[in-house]
C-alpha cells in the first residue's frame, strides 16, 4: 500500500452524514424569519445550532460557561462522539470536580456554524434545494460563528456568560466574543491562539485546501451528488495539519526513525517509518468523521480572522472599555500559535488596562498541548475560574 | 498623613504592611515584580483592591494565577511601555528596581502609569553593608542581598541618598518615605536622610509626578 487508504462509502460515513442533519445532541433551529446576516453580507436561514450541555444552570443564570471548539472539534467536549465512539475531546478538563467543574458550572458546547456535526454547514441540507449546500454555502467568518452562538445563548435565556473558553480556533471565538460582546462575557480564556492568522498559518491551510480540491472525488465540491468522498485529499490535508499540531521534539521522541513492522527498509514507498504510518492513520480516521467541504470553509474562516484589522489595525481598540476578566494561555512548544501571539493579545489588553492574567505553560507537545492534561495549565485554569467565581458571587 | 508607628510584624514583610496601610481601599493597583503575589493577596484581603501583577518568573506567575490573582508574565524593563497613562491609582515596585536594567525608565513608567508610585528597595548605604565592604573588601551578602555578586540579579543597587537623587531627576515629589532598620522598626525619612541612609536596611518611597513637569 503506497497511498492513503481508500475506503468505499462505509457505515461511519453514513453515520457522519446523518449527524450533519439529525444530530445526536440537542439542537435549536432558527427559522427563515430569523436569518443571520453574515460578514459577506448574505442572509443565512434557517440555522440549526447543535449543542451539548453539562451541569445545571443556576437560578439567576450566572454560572454558564461557553466552550468554543477548534477547527476539527465538535460539541462532544465531555461525552462520547457519536461517530468515533471516542471520549470527549476535553474530558480531562470538563466534568464533575475537574477544572471546569460541572458540579458548579453549567457548560454549553455548541458545534460551530459551518461545522458538520449538526449545526448548519456545507454538509447540511439546503431546504430550498433539498440537497447539501456544498459550495453554495456562503463563506463564513469567526465573527459569523460567534453571531450564531449569540443566538443560542439568547435562546437559553442567558444574559451574561460567566466564562467563554476555547483553544486554537476556539480561542479566536473567545476573543471575538470578548471584543464584540464584552458586556455578556464576565471572563474569557483564550488558549493557544492568536488575534490574527499569520502568513504561515494561511499557507498551511492553503496546502490542506488544495489537497482536498485536487482529489478527483471532490467533484468541484459536489461529491455528495456523486456518492463520493474525497478521502485521499482530506486525509492528506489532515496529515499536513497534524504535523503543525506537534512539536519537532514530540514527533522525534515518539517515533524517531523507528521502522514500522520490522527492522528492514523495504526500498519502496510503503510506510517504512512509524511516523508515516501514524500520519496515515490520523488522516484516514479523520476522514471518517469530518466533512471535506466543512474543512475548506472553517480553515477559510480562520484565515480571514484579523481582530486588529477590524479595529483600525490597533488590536487594543478591539478591547477598549472591556470589563471582562481574561486568562491568556500559551505553550512554550507551540509553534503554530506561538507565545508571541498571546503576548500581543496581553499587550493589547494592558493598553486598555484590562484585568488580565497570562501564563505560558512549559510543554514539549506543541500546539496539541491545549488538549492534553498539563498540570500547570489545569491548575491555573482552576485558580482563575475559582477566583472569578468568587468575584461573580457563585457558590463554591 | 501617614501613621508611622511600628506595626506588629506577623507573617508579612514590613514594607508590605506599610504599603497596605497607605493604599486606599478599593483602589486599582499594579504590582510590578509581584513575586508569589504576597502583597497583592494582602491588599486584596485588607483593602479590597483591584490588583494586577507583573512577574518575570514563569513559575511564580503560574503560582499567582493558581491562587486566583491577576498576574501576567512580563518584564518591567519592556512591558510597562504598553500600559496607558494613569491607568492605576498605585503602581508598585517592591524590592525590584535594583534588578531592572533601566531603573530610571522603569521609574518614569511607574509615575506615568500610576497616579502614585510606591517603590521599595534594599538600601546599599546600610551600615552593615558599608562595614562589610570596608573591612572585608568584598561585595556584601545580607538577608536582602543573599546572593554572591556573580549570580545576583541585582545589577543596579543604590543607597537611599542615590534614590532620592533619581527621584529629583525624574521630576517626582516624595509624598512619604520610610526606612526600616534590621528589626523592622520604621525610620521616617524627612529633611535629613543621613541617619536613615546609615540605619535603614530597606526603604519605601511614595512618589507622584510633579505637576507641569
Amino acid at each position: 500500500m503506497n497511498t492513503v487508504a481508500v475506503k468505499s462509502f462505509d457505515s461511519s460515513t453514513n453515520v457522519r452524514i446523518a449527524e450533519a442533519n439529525n444530530p445526536s445532541s440537542t439542537f435549536v433551529r432558527f427559522p427563515d424569519s430569523e436569518p443571520l446576516r453574515l460578514a459577506c453580507d448574505q442572509l443565512l436561514a434557517p440555522i440549526s445550532i447543535a449543542y451539548q450541555t453539562y451541569g445545571e444552570l443556576n437560578a439567576d443564570k450566572s454560572n454558564a460557561i461557553l466552550i468554543c471548539h477548534a477547527l476539527t472539534g465538535d460539541q462532544y467536549v465531555a461525552s462520547e462522539h457519536p461517530v468515533t465512539k471516542k471520549l470527549g475531546w476535553w474530558e480531562t478538563l470538563v466534568g464533575p470536580g475537574k477544572p471546569i467543574d460541572t458540579n458548579r458550572f453549567f457548560v454549553i458546547c455548541p458545534n460551530i456554524l459551518g461545522g458538520c456535526m449538526g449545526s448548519t454547514g456545507p454538509a447540511s441540507i439546503d431546504p430550498k434545494t433539498e440537497r447539501p449546500y456544498a459550495l453554495n454555502f456562503p463563506v463564513i467568518t469567526i465573527g459569523d460563528m460567534v453571531s450564531a452562538q449569540v443566538r443560542l445563548i439568547d435562546h437559553l435565556g442567558i444574559d451574561q456568560l460567566f466564562c467563554v473558553v476555547g483553544g486554537s480556533m476556539g480561542g479566536m471565538q473567545v476573543l471575538e466574543w470578548a471584543s464584540s460582546h464584552t458586556e455578556r462575557v464576565y471572563s474569557a480564556v483564550p488558549i493557544a491562539t492568536a488575534a490574527w492568522h499569520s502568513s504561515q498559518n494561511i499557507a498551511f491551510h492553503e496546502v490542506g485546501r488544495q489537497a482536498v480540491m485536487a482529489d478527483p472525488d471532490w467533484c468541484a465540491g459536489d461529491y455528495h451528488s456523486h456518492q463520493k468522498v474525497p478521502r485521499n485529499g482530506l486525509a492528506v490535508a489532515r496529515m499536513a495539519a497534524h504535523i503543525t499540531y506537534l512539536s519537532e521534539e514530540a514527533l522525534h521522541s515518539r517515533f524517531g526513525r523507528s521502522l514500522q513492522g520490522g527492522s528492514e527498509l523495504t526500498f519502496s514507498f510503503n510506510a517504512d517509518f512509524q511516523v508515516e504510518s501514524y500520519l496515515r492513520h490520523q488522516g484516514s480516521t479523520f476522514v471518517d468523521r469530518f466533512d471535506p467541504n466543512s474543512y475548506l470553509y472553517i480553515t477559510r474562516a480562520m484565515d480571514y480572522f484579523d481582530l486588529a484589522a477590524e479595529h483600525g489595525d490597533v488590536l487594543a481598540n478591539a478591547f477598549r472599555g472591556t470589563k471582562t476578566r481574561y486568562l491568556v494561555v500559551s505553550f512554550t512548544s507551540d509553534w503554530l500559535y506561538p507565545t508571541r501571539g498571546s503576548r500581543e493579545i496581553v499587550q493589547a489588553l494592558n493598553a486598555v488596562a484590562a484585568n488580565v492574567s497570562f501564563v505560558e505553560i512549559e510543554t514539549n507537545s506543541g500546539h496539541d498541548s491545549f488538549l492534553l492534561e498539563e498540570p500547570e495549565f489545569f491548575s491555573t485554569m482552576r485558580g482563575f475560574l475559582n477566583a472569578a467565581g468568587v468575584k461573580r458571587g457563585l457558590k463554591e | 498623613m501617614l501613621k508611622l508607628d511600628t506595626p506588629p510584624h506577623g507573617a508579612h514583610r514590613v514594607d508590605h504592611l506599610l504599603i497596605a496601610e497607605m493604599v486606599e481601599p478599593g483602589s486599582r493597583v499594579l504590582d510590578v515584580g509581584c513575586g508569589d503575589g504576597e502583597l497583592l493577596q494582602l491588599l486584596a484581603e485588607t483593602k479590597s483592591v483591584d490588583g494586577r501583577g507583573v512577574e518575570l518568573s514563569r513559575d511564580r506567575v503560574n503560582a499567582c494565577v493558581t491562587r486566583g490573582l491577576s498576574v501576567i508574565q512580563g518584564d518591567a524593563d519592556v512591558d510597562l511601555d504598553d500600559y496607558p497613562d494613569q491607568a492605576f491609582d498605585y503602581a508598585i515596585l517592591s524590592l525590584t528596581i535594583q534588578a531592572t536594567r533601566y531603573p530610571k525608565k522603569v521609574l518614569e513608567n511607574l509615575l506615568r502609569i500610576g497616579r502614585q508610585a510606591i517603590v521599595s528597595f534594599p538600601n546599599f548605604g546600610h551600615w552593615r553593608i558599608r562595614t562589610q565592604l570596608l573591612f572585608n573588601g568584598r561585595m556584601p551578602e545580607t538577608q536582602n542581598l543573599p546572593e554572591p555578586w556573580y549570580t545576583s540579579p541585582d545589577s543596579h543597587l543604590c543607597t537611599i541618598r542615590d534614590f532620592a537623587d533619581l527621584v529629583a531627576l525624574v521630576d517626582a515629589d516624595v509624598e512619604a518615605a520610610v526606612a526600616f532598620n534590621t528589626s523592622g522598626r520604621r525610620l521616617p525619612i524627612r529633611r535629613s536622610i543621613s541617619l536613615q541612609n546609615l540605619f535603614g536596611e530597606k526603604a519605601v518611597f511614595v512618589l507622584r509626578k510633579r505637576h507641569g513637569a
